[in-house]
């Protein structure tokens, strides 16, 4: 039971994690119809924007965190609608799909080859050591996360449902013919979420990669994630994203620790077939009758 | 000028070229050339048949390179086993046929970004079954010295036999594409693409053409497989992890889907292009990724569709210069 | 009494608690163009689809030429003789007319393999050219449909549907955005058809004048029911169908 327990917090930690990442790929598809393949790199890199401003500027960790927020928000949030998903989305899924994917080549192709091809520590954001819960070990760190998640979670649906700005990025979502109509900035509100986006992303990369290390190819097994966790949660909905990141983390823990730990990795991945094909919606997400 | 580099002569003329040049390659490349050269057709095959799912009938697949693997395993345990290679090429071949069709599957119930995730799902779960499962792949450790192909007495096991030998079979597999879309199931396969509810109203038997599309595509994949065993002689499950089948998709999309020389120009900027620019490299990959959002972004039908560009705009130039020269007379003859 | 073409015997189509068509019964007989109006949202499109197979009944029965077809695919009653033209306008722009023209008669007769190893052209070459000789559109014939005018687009999608050799033909509102000059010349075309091949047509029109000067027979749907039949002239003069279009 002590066992399971520890499995079960720490797939929650790892699955809230996914959920952040899973919120902001879903927000991005939701507002401007972007598939981001180099979401896993986006979780990849903001880890890295800090050690560069450790390493060349010198400065402290928590100012290089600060530094690790802007940089992100500035790259992937901004510069990444700016330059690659503005021109491109008239030409539809296709070619934005190969683009992100070669963002990705690219963000970690640059890690690669002006940082380092080795996993780098990545200082924990508060110190790191185990809590004794009825026989199970748990760490701060997982508690941290989760708390942190949280927090995050809540704050974000306080702004989505809660605010006339996140009303106005609903309907933005839902359909920005009318929102212009109704005279919402529909522009500046996608923005918006490309911000959140980088946003949730840079915190996810600060939380995992103390766990996990820092390394170029973090991005493979987070992008996969996020977008199992999406999928799996129904595409279009916030809760949906949520429940599916925190299922896909902790049946990853439980199904490595008690069916096989080599194939931890294909667990979600035959969830996600079985979900797309007899819930193509999601668990979360409600079916429409196709019309012709 | 214009003319005559789109009139069927010049056409016919390249095409002689480029196979003067294949086949006069092992007279003046080494080895190494050479087996550079037999890659870039082999992964050339693969993204045919890609395009042909892919560029062709519309259907997306991340999972091209999972097929090349799966070719590569079975052609390679064959071979290693004694089993004739034809026997081996043509049991890669059908395997992954059957294992595309079912993989089409999905494709009639959702489409676009879910068919391209359960695919990468797909793609991903034949990579664990690859590494995991050593009683029958050697795990992580992969398999070796797989033996070139002995035909009629004609032992392949030189570079240079070698070269030849999959030249000839790639020659024979780029006929057979070439074949299948210029068949009514080539229309077939673009109309389902294009409008696949008013293909239906026309007769065409969606459910089964989107099927052949990922099984003929995944077949070709298996095909390629078959002839990247023998190549490379050493391979471990990583070569044909996921990245292998973003690259396949990247190399259709960057050379032209829905073309058939498209397939060779992409392949050609991913296989032979980061050896010719020794000078950038390492760095290569992070120049392909910007020169590949450029294309996507001024070009989204890729290389082969900047030629068509290209080629149309100086059509236009040429037209309206006439037209003007037309107008010019015409105002002329009025004047007078 | 000869055998209808098309039968629809007590259609009726619900969507959730909604019922877009109500208990629809009729019959078409060979070389008849029958005419079906009604108000927006009367149900004409839903009775359309469930005919053509896109939409199962809910109840009901469609059959062609005596063959239960209730429920079919599309491609497979395409083989049973029924074409149908969209109301939007729907031809594969990357392909060129021709081929356009000979991919709507390709899969009329055959098997697959039959297609895959045979003549490039399914043998319809001739046939797709006199197509478009028929719909003068051999001037554009090597040219992607994608880069012709509206009007030659509407001319072709017509033509896509007649390249098989029809026995019936569902047209949905064919003189949609079509300009007075390519509207004669459209009805002029199908009258022709008409006439020529004895080929049987079932049309959906919002453009009155259209139906009346296309038809011999026009049914008027309201609300998903059947409320009035007849000619031309008797629609015109019918009450019930005054009502229905201007009583709301």
């Amino acid at each position: 039971m002590a066992a399971f327990i520890q499995l079960f917090v720490s797939g929650l930690a790892t699955g809230a994690i996914y959920a952040l990442v899973a919120v902001g790929f879903m927000l991005l598809w939701q507002t401007s119809q972007t598939i981001n393949f180099a979401q896993g790199e986006f979780v990849m890199i903001p880890a890295f924007f800090v050690l560069w401003a450790i390493r060349f500027l010198g400065i402290d960790f928590w100012p290089a965190v600060g530094i690790g927020v802007i940089v992100s928000l500035i790259i992937l949030g901004f510069l990444f609608k700016r330059m690659i998903v503005d021109p491109m989305i008239k030409h539809g899924v296709l070619p934005m799909v190969i683009s992100t994917i070669a963002l990705s080549i690219f963000l970690k192709e640059m890690v690669k080859d002006f940082y380092s091809s080795q996993a780098q520590p990545f200082p924990g954001l508060i110190p790191s050591s185990d809590l004794n819960f009825f026989g199970a070990v748990i760490s701060t760190q997982n508690i941290f996360i989760l708390i942190i998640a949280s927090l995050t979670v809540v704050a974000l649906n306080f702004l989505l449902n809660g605010t006339r700005l996140g009303r106005a990025m609903q309907a933005t979502a839902q359909n920005p013919t009318v929102a212009r109509i109704l005279g919402i900035p529909v522009e500046r509100m996608i923005l918006y979420t490309f911000l959140i986006n980088a946003a949730l992303v840079a915190l996810a990369s600060f939380l995992i990669s103390p766990i996990y290390l820092a390394k170029f190819t973090n991005g493979d097994v987070l992008g996969l994630a996020a977008f199992i966790a999406a999928i799996v949660g129904g595409f279009n909905q916030v809760r949906g994203a949520i429940v599916g990141g925190l299922v896909l983390g902790v049946t990853e823990n439980l199904a490595a620790a008690y069916i096989s730990a080599q194939y931890r990795g294909a667990i979600p991945l035959i969830l996600l077939i079985v979900v797309i094909l007899w819930r193509p919606h999601g668990l979360m997400g409600r079916a429409e009758e196709r019309t012709v | 000028m214009i003319d005559f580099l789109t009139s069927r002569g010049f056409k016919i003329f390249f095409a002689l070229f480029i196979a003067a040049l294949l086949i006069t390659a092992p007279f003046y490349l080494r080895n190494f050339g050479l087996y550079l050269i037999a890659m870039w057709l082999v992964i050339s095959v693969a993204a045919l048949g890609l395009n042909l799912t892919l560029g062709y009938a519309g259907q997306v697949s991340m999972a091209q390179g999972a097929f090349v693997g799966i070719g590569a395993y079975v052609t390679g345990l064959m071979t290693l086993a004694g089993v004739p290679w034809p026997v081996a090429f043509l049991c890669s071949g059908l395997l992954c046929f059957v294992i595309g069709w079912v993989l089409g599957y999905p494709a009639l119930r959702v489409q676009h970004h879910y068919l391209a995730f359960v695919t990468l799902a797909f793609s991903t779960l034949v990579f664990l079954l690859m590494r995991n499962e050593e009683w029958l792949t050697k795990g992580i450790y992969g398999l070796t010295d797989v033996p070139r192909p002995i035909l009629f007495g004609w032992n392949t096991g030189k570079a240079f036999d070698f070269y030849f030998f999959v030249l000839g079979v790639v020659t024979l597999l780029s006929l057979g594409v070439w074949w299948i879309i210029r068949s009514p199931w080539g229309r077939a396969f673009v109309a389902l693409r294009e409008n696949p509810v008013r293909a239906l109203s026309l007769g065409v038997d969606t459910r089964r053409y989107t099927l052949m599309a990922f099984a003929m595509g995944s077949a070709i994949g298996g095909f390629a497989g078959a002839l990247y065993a023998p190549l490379v002689q050493f391979f471990e499950p990583n070569s044909f992890a996921l990245p292998l089948s973003l690259n396949l998709l990247l190399m259709v999309i960057v050379g032209g889907g829905g073309t058939f020389f498209g397939p060779f120009i992409g392949a050609a900027t991913a296989v032979l292009l980061p050896e010719w620019l020794r000078i950038a490299q390492g760095y290569y990959l992070i120049i392909y990724a910007i020169v590949v959002m450029v294309l996507m972004l001024f070009c989204p039908t890729g290389i082969m569709g900047l030629g068509d560009r290209f080629i149309s705009h100086f059509r236009q130039k040429r037209i309206s210069a006439e037209r003007a020269e037309k107008a010019k007379d015409m105002s002329q003859q009025e004047g007078k | 009494m000869m055998q209808p073409v098309l039968e629809v015997t007590d259609v009726s189509k619900r969507f959730g608690g909604v019922t877009a068509v109500d208990g629809v019964s009729f019959k078409v007989y060979e070389g008849e163009i029958l005419g079906i109006i009604g108000p927006n949202g009367s149900g004409k499109s839903t009775l359309f689809n469930c005919v053509l197979g896109q939409l199962n009944p809910t109840q009901g029965s469609i059959k062609v030429d005596g063959h239960d077809v209730t429920g079919a695919r599309p491609c497979d009653l395409n083989r049973l003789g029924v074409s149908r033209t969209f109301q939007l306008l729907q031809v594969f722009p990357e392909l060129s007319v021709r081929d356009n023209l000979i991919l709507a008669g390709q899969e009329h007769e055959g098997t697959m393999l039959d297609r895959l190893l045979g003549p490039r052209d399914a043998g319809l070459t001739a046939s797709a050219n006199q197509m478009i000789e028929f719909f003068r559109l051999s001037h554009v014939a090597d040219e992607k449909a994608g880069g012709l005018s509206y009007g030659q687009q509407k001319l072709l999608d017509a033509a896509m549907a007649f390249m098989a050799g029809p026995r019936l033909v569902l047209l949905d509102e064919p003189a949609g955005g079509v300009n007075l000059t390519m509207l004669g010349h459209l009805r002029d075309r199908l009258k022709a058809i008409n006439t020529e091949q004895n080929a049987t047509f079932v049309v959906i029109e919002h453009n009155m004048e259209f139906v009346m000067a296309l038809c011999n027979r026009i049914i008027v749907l309201a609300e998903g029911k059947i409320i009035a039949e007849g000619t031309p002239d008797e629609i015109r003069s019918n009450p019930e169908v005054i009502e229905a279009y201007l009583g709301h």
